[in-house]
């Protein structure tokens, strides 16, 4: 039965990365995600400004905060890979080095995302 | 062997208008909100770690070069995010139309200076008040 569909039925909607459109989706999606929670983070941004450090930790150790923060923190790095792959691919034409820096960039979002959501633990729970 | 090809025009041909300007702004304040998480690790770092390394980063954040990577911060991110907005109402199917994608185009060049206007003078406020 597969021998029915033709090349194109096949390829269509999947593009040269086969991903579909399962990029333009999450894009979507953190980037709404983002509009409340990038607003939210300029308000704590705002607050930290006059607290000192034992306030500043407080804010930040609020479990909503906290919570939100980790939201924000995924949401920024997710998003922010997805658009720096697509530049990536836009501009970056030689092949060791596109794969070395799409790499780079998934790499250091990963181990942004992490520092950061350890730091709110470490920030949360006291250690 | 190669041949020359003719090549299809390239920005400097064009001229310059809100169109092109909001979507390679859009992409160069995406980029920039990508390089400042690394202020924002900082920060969470720094507050986990302690008092003095937190002193650090406020510190940097209050310098001269930090308060113009700030303000630099301030209004990419009010930027990319009024213009995600317009993208995502374009999603929609809506806003293609010549006159209102130029209209949605300068509400957002405003709304973002409107914007980083709002929050550097909490900021202000906030250090007058300190």
């Amino acid at each position: 039965m597969s021998q029915l569909r033709t090349p194109l039925k096949t390829v269509r909607g999947l593009g040269s990365a086969r991903g579909g459109t399962h990029h333009f989706v999450v894009q979507r999606i953190t980037a709404v995600a983002l509009v409340p929670l990038s607003l939210w983070f300029v308000w704590i941004a705002l607050s930290l400004i006059h607290l000192d450090y034992a306030g500043a930790r407080a804010l930040i150790a609020q479990p909503c905060n906290a919570v939100l923060l980790a939201a924000f923190v995924l949401a920024v790095f997710w998003h922010a890979q997805l658009g720096l792959q697509v530049v990536i691919e836009d501009y970056v034409h030689t092949p060791g080095l596109e794969i070395a820096s799409q790499l780079a960039v998934k790499f250091l979002a990963v181990l942004g995302a992490l520092a950061s959501l350890l730091a709110i633990g470490r920030i949360a729970f006291g250690s | 062997m190669p041949q020359a090809r003719p090549l299809s025009p390239h920005l400097q041909i064009y001229r310059w208008q809100i169109q092109m300007v909001t979507s390679i702004v859009h992409r160069a304040t995406g980029i920039a909100l990508a390089a400042g998480t690394v202020l924002l690790v900082c920060l969470l770092a720094g507050l986990a770690a302690g008092p003095e390394a937190y002193a650090k980063v406020q510190a940097c954040a209050a310098s001269l070069l930090g308060q113009i990577l700030l303000f630099g911060w301030t209004w990419s991110l009010a930027f990319h995010l009024l213009n995600g907005l317009r993208h995502l109402l374009e999603d929609t199917g809506r806003g293609y139309a010549i006159k209102s994608f130029v209209m949605t185009g300068w509400i957002v060049v405003i709304g973002s200076l409107v914007l980083t206007a709002l929050v550097w003078a909490c900021v202000l406020l906030q250090r007058g008040g300190a």
